[in-house]
């Protein structure tokens, strides 16, 4: 296979880079890296679907994370959950119906200090408490 | 309690990006030290007069890594730091790097020197990108100061994969691969990144060298255990007053790290168990306050030291529940290479919070000991080897708690 690209290039590098780009990694983006590290598009789809922090589909225009590692659930992620999920009156796991949020887990943050932790669209927001729920979804929409 | 700052010793006192002000508090003259040292000296200096473990949960002789690495006959040769922190409950390897990347990379450099490499790559987790960016800035600007003495280093950012803290799922993340374990031996000390000789060590680790080198082994072991001298950063967690970083010597006891630093269980609440190590590790019961926090000690109790992160869980919990945490974690981060991991933490996960949900009964409680059984006995890799150590820690210190949430039998 012959390599376009120099030869101490990090496909995660250049992953993360196209997903910064396109939103996620499209069928355009998985082409792109495909014909620059001497790969299959199938080659690229099977590594970055490896990896929970690439996106192989569009995210929803506010996508919310919640930590549920067992520091997270110490601090009370349990509560928050239930009030992100009464709030937009969807479950974990689900997409509201006009498609606009999503609650999702996600692993460990190294956030422990200050925890729960959620992610909104990727930000980080820690020390979360159900209270601050309402709020936090409002800015999510801005 | 006072703290020993090693790793941290510049947290707080200087500007992290600023490279003028690491140098001026003393940085990078254990580099030059190190550089002006014969080779075999400086290995010595490590593995056998200072007896730096690795301070990412294995505790493997740094230096003899090194050594192994020095001795193979390559042209080509790499130094890896492995800032893939991922362990439940740790954040100590973020809060270095964010205090002092310039420390870890210094580190970094030594070891370059003492293996002979010209090539280092730092696999940072994806998610720290605070520290992506520090140290992205930090390699500039020792580049731009001209200390790099030939060594090209780099970030890779890691993409959500917990297994890749594993080296060499690391080493195959890092190659542009999936993340996933390769068989041991050949160490990446003998064959590592591209199937070249190559060091892995952890933030902490690098974090530590510097001092080792300028201060000298008889000062370093001077400080904490016999068989794990130095200090190690704990990251607190969960149910304490004070949930930080705090550097201790390796002879205090879990009592000292958890009440006096920690402040103890907030609210007037029971201290009910602690986790030491993060979520691959074993719980500890409020009568083992006193175990000492060295790999050895703790390795003494059946419990680990781990990554040194520390969960405090008071007696409002209900063991059961914090298992459908920790066995969802693995369930989720399992990388799929083989069956036992792969089906037995996804088993594991749902029978566990079948329990939880009230809908288990003694057969599936029978159930989960066997997993803890299967699970160490015949996974591939370190994840699945130690994905049921909490739990079987659970069920045999806490019955109770599994025990009120079973439902009555079927005659």
């Amino acid at each position: 296979m012959s390599k376009t690209v120099k030869e101490d290039a990090i496909l995660l590098n250049a992953m993360h880079a196209a997903q910064a780009r396109f939103g996620y990694l499209t069928d355009e983006a998985v082409a792109e890296l495909a014909a620059a590290f001497g790969l299959t598009r199938a080659e690229v789809v099977s590594i970055a679907t490896f990896y929970s922090m690439l996106q192989m589909t569009a995210p929803p225009p506010v996508c919310i994370q919640i930590c549920k590692s067992a520091p997270c659930h110490v601090a009370g992620a349990r509560e928050v959950i239930a009030a992100l999920e009464a709030e937009l009156g969807i479950t974990m796991g689900e997409t509201t119906a006009d498609g606009r949020y999503r609650l999702e887990y996600v692993e460990c943050q190294g956030q422990c200090q200050d925890a729960p932790t959620i992610l909104l669209n990727g930000r980080l927001c820690s020390g979360v408490t159900p209270g601050r729920v309402s709020a936090l979804l409002r800015e999510g929409v801005e | 309690m006072q703290e020993t700052r090693i790793a941290l010793r510049n947290m707080g006192k200087i500007i992290p990006g600023r490279i003028d002000d690491y140098i001026a508090a003393g940085g990078y003259e254990a580099l030059k030290k190190a550089r002006l040292t014969d080779r075999m000296e400086l290995l010595e200096l490590l593995e056998r007069s200072g007896r730096l473990r690795g301070r990412g949960g294995a505790a493997f002789n740094t230096g003899m890594k090194w050594s192994s690495a020095f001795a193979v006959d390559s042209k080509e040769k790499y130094i890896i730091c492995n800032a893939d922190e991922g362990e439940p409950g740790t954040y100590k390897d973020r809060v270095i790097i964010e205090s002092d990347p310039h420390t870890v990379i210094e580190g970094m450099l030594i070891g370059a020197y003492a293996i002979g490499a010209d090539t280092g790559y730092i696999y940072c987790r994806g998610e720290y990108a605070k520290s992506i960016e520090l140290l992205n800035k930090a390699i500039a600007q020792v580049e731009e100061a001209g200390l790099g003495g030939g060594v090209k280093l780099s970030v890779a950012a890691g993409a959500g994969s917990y297994v890749c803290g594993e080296e060499t799922a690391l080493l195959e993340s890092l190659e542009g691969k999936r993340g996933e374990p390769r068989l041991k031996p050949p160490y990446p000390t003998t064959s590592g990144f591209r199937g070249k000789p190559t060091v892995v060590n952890n933030v902490e680790t690098f974090a530590t060298v510097p001092c080792i080198v300028e201060k000298g082994a008889a000062w370093f072991r001077s400080l904490g255990a016999d068989s794990y001298p130095g200090t190690k950063v704990f990251s607190l967690s969960g149910d304490v007053v004070n949930k930080t970083c705090f550097e201790l010597p390796t002879d205090v006891t879990l009592r000292q790290v958890v009440e006096d630093c920690g402040g103890g269980v907030p609210d007037g609440k029971k201290l009910k168990a602690i986790q030491v190590g993060g979520s691959s590790c074993a719980f500890l019961l409020p009568e083992q306050l006193d175990t000492a926090m060295d790999f050895d000690s703790m390795r003494a109790v059946d419990a680990a030291l781990g990554s040194g992160a520390i969960l405090v869980i008071d007696d409002s919990h209900n063991m059961v529940d914090i298992m459908v945490a920790i066995t969802s974690f693995f369930a989720h981060e399992s990388c799929g290479k083989c069956t036992p991991c792969r089906e037995g933490t996804y088993h594991m996960a749902q029978v566990t919070q079948k329990i939880a949900d009230g809908q288990g009964t003694g057969k599936d409680l029978e159930l989960l000991k066997r997993f803890v059984e299967y699970l160490p006995a015949n996974c591939f890799c370190p994840l699945g080897q130690s994905a049921a150590i909490a739990l079987a820690s659970a069920i045999k210190l806490f019955p109770q708690d599994f025990a009120v949430r079973l439902q009555k039998e079927d005659e």
